[in-house]
């Protein structure tokens, strides 16, 4: 059961890593959340796997007798999951005003940041809330 | 003790909430912001004061013992930093008050920088390693928003390197959390440095490389500074201030506490390559920031520059190059957020940043001109000011410790970055005005009075250096002392190993 755990890790770390090098910004924000996926996965068999054994007290003991499921772990996820999501939710909130502002899902289109020399006055300036209605695409760019 | 220890944390939490109740009227989210972040100063100089005093202070939160709960633990070095945080954090919030528009403010920017806060002084405190994962998590999600707050075309392009960048750094860090809890069942600092010891070194030495890949990124060590120049130049001047004095050096922070209390059996390994990618970060920072035309993007390549001497006295894991860092971080968090503000009073004149299109800056300001160059030869490392204690202190260790090829690249950088500083001070300053009209009005005092404060504060650290030498040794002492970390937040060695059988 572990070596599946760790056959599957490996795959959502090698697929996440695979699109966060391509030139693409949505496939970038896929292979994030492939990652988070993956880490939580990880963290869930790091306290090794036990089926079908709680870590309760039974009634007439005082010590949870092993071998138990060890329940830090899964604590641990669910904190890096709610973290995870909201920080994500936040990433492709933030992909989403790029490509309203910059009309491109091309990374490499994104040097102005980079670029030595000045920086340009349209760095400075706000990103016009696009109106209803009208394709952003469309403006003959 | 417990007060003392939860008010850092504590205060900017409330200051938040509040702060962003009110967000919306002007006058009422100044008063309260300075006066969140004055209240948020003094606590952490009592914190830093009883450090000192009584010895490292623990706390186990909801009364759960050490190596089950979670404690916050303040040795001289965590007390250090939040005492320095609070300090550039009151600094810019009364700059910010006098620089940030309406619409940000609006949105909660005040609120925000007290989200930040609250973060970094939670990073710097916990005890614990999974709580350290979950305070870096509150804190780049402050940095995210405040990053991009206001959304303005450069800010979401360095919006996005930032957060990508980050995400994958925590993620890389929740995975080597995972790992080491595979290795030895349990997260608290103490214990682990107890549990590693006898653990099977190899996979130490991997995890060991995780965790300094994962706080490499936050803390802009080569190679994997790209994100920080791409990104630190974007937002409004006090947010940049802000993240050049706290977000990289909680990374720097992180890797002194791991690469000191986890991951010391095997430094000739583990802390070469910290050394080596120290050298090459010195030298990359300061290269990238004398091709640079513009003055805030210098400012961020410095960031990057100065990162590798804090990271090079850290590689030595000598007392003096431990205490060579400890100074130089208290001393570079004072000196970036000042420049960084400075630099935004260079800029608005002529709302430009731009070298070629500054000038004349001197015949209007020339008390600015002085100001900006109290930073910058500190920056640089001359003396009285602190960067010559601290470049000297870091200079000595190297010696000592016979890594002659950093100490010289460690040299040359210092020369380097004299001349990127006076690059500035010539075309901002010293050079005829362009035939853009030079601004005279008045600057608000708002503005003057941080970097002022921050300059004495420079110049205090520079000329009494030997309190703040020897706080420096004294947080060295403890960090080479894993013994009395764990004492003191386990108890005796032999009560928690017998609570561990239990």
């Amino acid at each position: 059961m572990e070596l599946l755990f760790a056959i599957m890790v490996g795959t959502l770390y090698g697929c996440a890593l695979y699109l966060l090098l391509r030139r693409s910004i949505v496939k970038l924000a896929i292979g994030l959340i492939l990652l988070g996926n993956g880490a939580n996965l990880l963290l869930f068999s790091s306290g090794g796997l036990v089926r079908g054994r709680p870590p309760l007290v039974p009634p007439d003991g005082t010590v949870v007798v092993p071998p138990a499921a060890d329940p830090l772990p899964q604590a641990l996820i669910l904190t890096a999951i709610v973290i995870s999501f909201g920080v994500l939710v936040f990433a492709v909130a933030l992909i989403y005003r790029t490509h309203r502002a910059l009309r491109t899902d091309d990374l490499d289109d994104l040097v102005a940041t980079d670029r030595l020399g000045e920086v340009s006055e349209a760095a400075h300036r706000p990103i016009e809330p696009v109106a209803a209605g009208v394709d952003p695409r469309s403006d003959g760019r | 003790m417990g007060l003392t220890l939860t008010l850092p944390l504590l205060l900017p939490l409330v200051a938040a909430l509040l702060l962003f109740a009110v967000r919306t009227r002007r006058r009422a989210s100044h008063a309260l912001a300075v006066a969140s972040a004055t209240a948020a100063l003094v606590a952490s100089v009592v914190l830093l004061v009883v450090v000192l005093r009584d010895g490292i202070a623990v706390i186990a939160i909801g009364r759960w013992p050490a190596p089950y709960g979670i404690v916050l633990v303040a040795d001289i070095l965590s007390a250090a930093m939040v005492t320095v945080c609070a300090l550039v954090t009151w600094a810019t919030v009364v700059y910010a008050t006098a620089w940030i528009d309406r619409s940000r403010e609006s949105a909660g920017f005040f609120a925000l920088v007290f989200v930040l806060l609250f973060g970094v002084n939670g990073a710097f405190l916990t005890g614990d390693l999974f709580n350290l994962y979950v305070w870096f998590e509150v804190m780049l999600m402050a940095s995210f928003v405040l990053l991009v707050l206001g959304v303005e075309r450069g800010q979401v392009e360095g919006g996005i390197k930032y957060v990508a960048l980050n995400l994958l750094s925590s993620t890389l860090f929740l995975t080597a959390t995972g790992i080491l809890y595979g290795i030895s069942g349990t997260l608290n600092f103490a214990d682990l440095s107890r549990v590693l010891a006898s653990a099977d070194p190899r996979i130490v030495s991997v995890v060991a490389v995780l965790f300094a890949v994962a706080f490499g990124i936050k803390a802009g060590v080569f190679p994997l500074f790209f994100w920080l120049p791409a990104s630190y130049h974007t937002p409004p001047v006090p947010v940049s201030a802000l993240f050049a004095g706290l977000l990289t050096k909680v990374g720097v922070y992180a890797l002194v506490r791991v690469f000191t209390l986890l991951f010391v059996h095997d430094p000739g390994w583990t802390h070469r390559i910290l050394l080596s990618s120290a050298a090459a970060t010195m030298l990359t920072g300061v290269l990238g920031a004398l091709a640079q035309q513009d003055v805030r993007r210098i400012l961020s390549f410095h960031i990057v520059s100065q990162i590798g001497y804090m990271v090079m006295g850290l590689a030595l894991l000598t007392p003096l190059g431990l205490a060579a860092s400890v100074f130089y971080i208290v001393h570079h968090i004072v000196v970036k957020t000042n420049l960084s503000l400075i630099g935004g009073l260079v800029e608005r004149p002529g709302g430009t940043g731009s070298l070629a299109r500054l000038g004349g800056l001197f015949r209007t300001r020339p008390w600015l001109g002085v100001l900006f160059l109290v930073p910058a030869f500190s920056l640089a490392g001359i003396p009285p000011l602190s960067g010559f204690v601290a470049k000297l202190l870091v200079i000595r260790a190297g010696l000592e410790a016979g890594a002659y090829l950093v100490t010289a690249v460690a040299i040359v950088v210092g020369l380097l970055t004299l001349l990127s500083m006076l690059k500035i001070w010539n075309e901002a300053f010293w050079k005829e005005s362009t035939d853009r009209p030079v601004a005279t009005d008045r600057l608000p005092l708002r503005l003057v009075l941080p970097t002022v404060v921050l300059a004495t504060v420079t110049v205090a650290l520079g000329v009494f250096a030997e309190p703040i030498l020897r706080l420096a040794h004294q947080a060295a002492g403890q960090l080479l002392d894993p013994e009395a970390y764990r004492t003191a937040v386990l108890g005796t060695t032999a009560h928690a190993a017998s609570a561990r059988e239990g």
